[in-house]
């Protein structure tokens, strides 16, 4: 199962977008795009079990780090490369709070800086030009490939997501995946087994943030125009749906969850003016009765059929 | 011999509580020193505060001589101090082979290197020499929330072991633990006891365990050390039969 998983899912990336209209494809970047925030916020939340409803800022950071460098005519990989080390060393920073206070507290201290980010993007003219935001923000060529047409900014996308999935699936699978498993079951027993558990909570911010921070810079060549708006409160909460409905601490539910949050939406507007209701009582079931998310459902299914 | 662990006035109040109030004792290496008393009486906040998990109100301990108090749980273990807790403490997502490479990866090389090194941190053999030891041969890949209490308590007992260390501090190993594990868990320890020349310090309520195991026994009873000797000397005392064992 997991072997057809591993390859038929990637293929099914690579042939989804051929026959879709300009909009499909860019639904299928977008979901791309939340993807590799979701899998940031669970690494530090489904894996570390630090929550935090400060995802959507660093995105905010990303894309603002994107639309700002590219506009003055810098490339793009600078500010992936800015994008990733600015978030990395604010998301560091924000874990301290972490060490302190834990659950709704945590999640308090990480709202509040959501708040504070969106706040310094929409007053903070002379940077960020405020609410009438940037645009014209231009995509990438790289090596002489034009990544102009959705299409192509899809596989663009699509390859980021890629190496953002690898270097993920790499840290999971190896002792510090195991340490973040450790912090978020028994941070006590944990630190008593030689665990630092400071710096892998810090660490666990960290790497999240700067993975939000990738999604923002990528986001904003996809969408070429941003306004402080999108990166309100609204996106980091629903960048923590996508991860608990997927299913918190796997390693698909991400990639799940932002399917769910992007195209069932957009799938589910045959209903015209019921969709939202529908999508939010699906959600709500399903919180209810399988908080594992959709992952943690199938597993369930699994046990009982084997 | 050598002292391993060293407590020297050792004080801890809750409010106007003296949970453990002015507590001195040694632990020479290669002892099984018993630590036994009435619930409430300080024994799990005494551990608590050797190991770094509640901060002292007064008082000192050292390791090998140096002073750690205040120092942080991770480093003690970092200097070979390991420990259970009275309450169940694996990692219930993770396979029995997992907690026990957990138990010991942060003793390989820095923080860099297992990113990028082994899964298994170079653990894999070790693991599999404490699956046997312990004999949970069977439950290797299980997941250690899927295994009995006893098997956990096994469990819990050996991930305590996996870095090597030369102070283990156990906190009720027997309690819920059923008499034929139990005799298995005697043994277990009194070989690593005297193979690897690890020094315990364990409490108990089981008198059992600890007279059949302990080469040595204190009492606590209100945070005060009443009494201390070897475990027939314990069970005679008159006020360690007052306080604590009974007519």
């Amino acid at each position: 199962m997991k072997k057809i998983v591993a390859v038929g899912f990637p293929l099914l990336l690579v042939i989804a977008p051929f026959g879709l209209k300009p909009y499909g494809i860019y639904l299928l970047s977008l979901w791309a795009v939340m993807t590799v925030a979701a899998i940031g916020l669970n690494l530090t939340l489904g894996y570390a079990g630090q929550i935090s409803l400060a995802q959507g800022a660093f995105v905010g950071i990303g894309a603002y780090c994107a639309a700002l460098l590219t506009t003055q005519g810098w490339p793009l990989w600078s500010a992936f490369l800015l994008a990733a080390a600015l978030s990395l060393l604010i998301g560091w920073l924000l874990g301290y709070p972490a060490l302190r206070v834990q659950h709704h507290y945590l999640a308090f201290v990480t709202l509040s800086f959501a708040t504070l980010v969106f706040l310094v993007l929409r007053n903070e003219e002379w940077l960020t030009k405020g609410v009438y935001g940037i645009s014209a923000i231009p995509r990438p060529t790289l090596l002489g490939w034009s990544t102009k047409g959705p299409l192509d900014f899809y596989f663009f996308c699509l390859g980021v997501l890629a190496l953002v999935s690898g270097a993920t699936w790499w840290v999971v699978r190896s002792p510090w995946g195991r340490a973040f498993t450790a912090l978020r079951e028994n941070a006590l027993r944990a630190d008593s087994l030689g665990v630092d558990t400071r710096r892998y909570t810090l660490m666990a911010f960290a790497i999240g943030s700067a993975l939000g921070g990738i999604a923002g810079a990528l986001y904003a060549p996809l969408v070429q125009f941003i306004e402080p708006n999108a990166f309100a409160l609204n996106l980091s909460l629903n960048l923590l749906l996508m991860v608990m409905v997927g299913g918190s601490g796997y390693f698909l539910g991400p990639f799940l969850g932002a399917a769910v949050s992007v195209l069932l939406p957009e799938w589910l507007r045959f209903t015209e003016g019921l969709y939202l209701i529908l999508y939010g009582a699906a959600v709500m079931v399903l919180m209810a009765f399988c908080p594992s998310g959709l992952l943690g459902l199938a597993e369930r299914a699994g046990r009982v059929f084997k | 011999m050598r002292e391993v662990l060293q407590v020297r006035g050792l004080a801890k109040t809750f409010g106007g509580i003296h949970a453990v109030n002015g507590v001195s004792f040694e632990v020479r290496e290669g002892e099984i020193l018993g630590l036994i008393g009435p619930n409430g009486s300080g024994k799990s906040t005494l551990f608590n505060c050797i190991l770094g998990q509640l901060a002292p109100s007064a008082g000192e301990v050292r390791i090998d001589g140096r002073a750690i108090t205040g120092m942080r749980p991770c480093e003690l273990n970092r200097l070979g101090v390991g420990r259970t807790f009275q309450l169940l403490q694996v990692f219930p997502q993770l396979t029995v082979r997992e907690n026990l490479i957990l138990a010991g990866q942060e003793h390989q090389a820095s923080m860099w290197s297992r990113l990028v090194g082994r899964r298994d941190a170079g653990l894999g053999e070790a693991a599999e020499r404490m699956i046997g030891f312990f004999r949970l041969e069977k439950l290797a890949a299980e997941k250690a929330g899927a295994l009995s209490y006893g098997q956990q308590k096994l469990l819990d007992v050996a991930m305590a072991f996996m870095a090597g260390p030369r102070l283990v501090l156990l906190d009720e190993p027997a309690g819920g633990v059923n008499p034929t594990m139990l005799a298995g868990l005697r043994e277990r320890l009194r070989e690593l006891n005297a193979e690897r020349r690890a020094t315990f310090v364990v409490i108990e309520h089981n008198m059992e365990f600890v007279m059949s195991l302990c080469t040595r026994v204190l009492v606590l009873a209100e945070g005060r050390i009443i009494a201390a000797g070897t475990p027939e000397e314990v069970r005679r005392n008159p006020q360690v039969i007052e306080a604590y064992l009974g007519g």
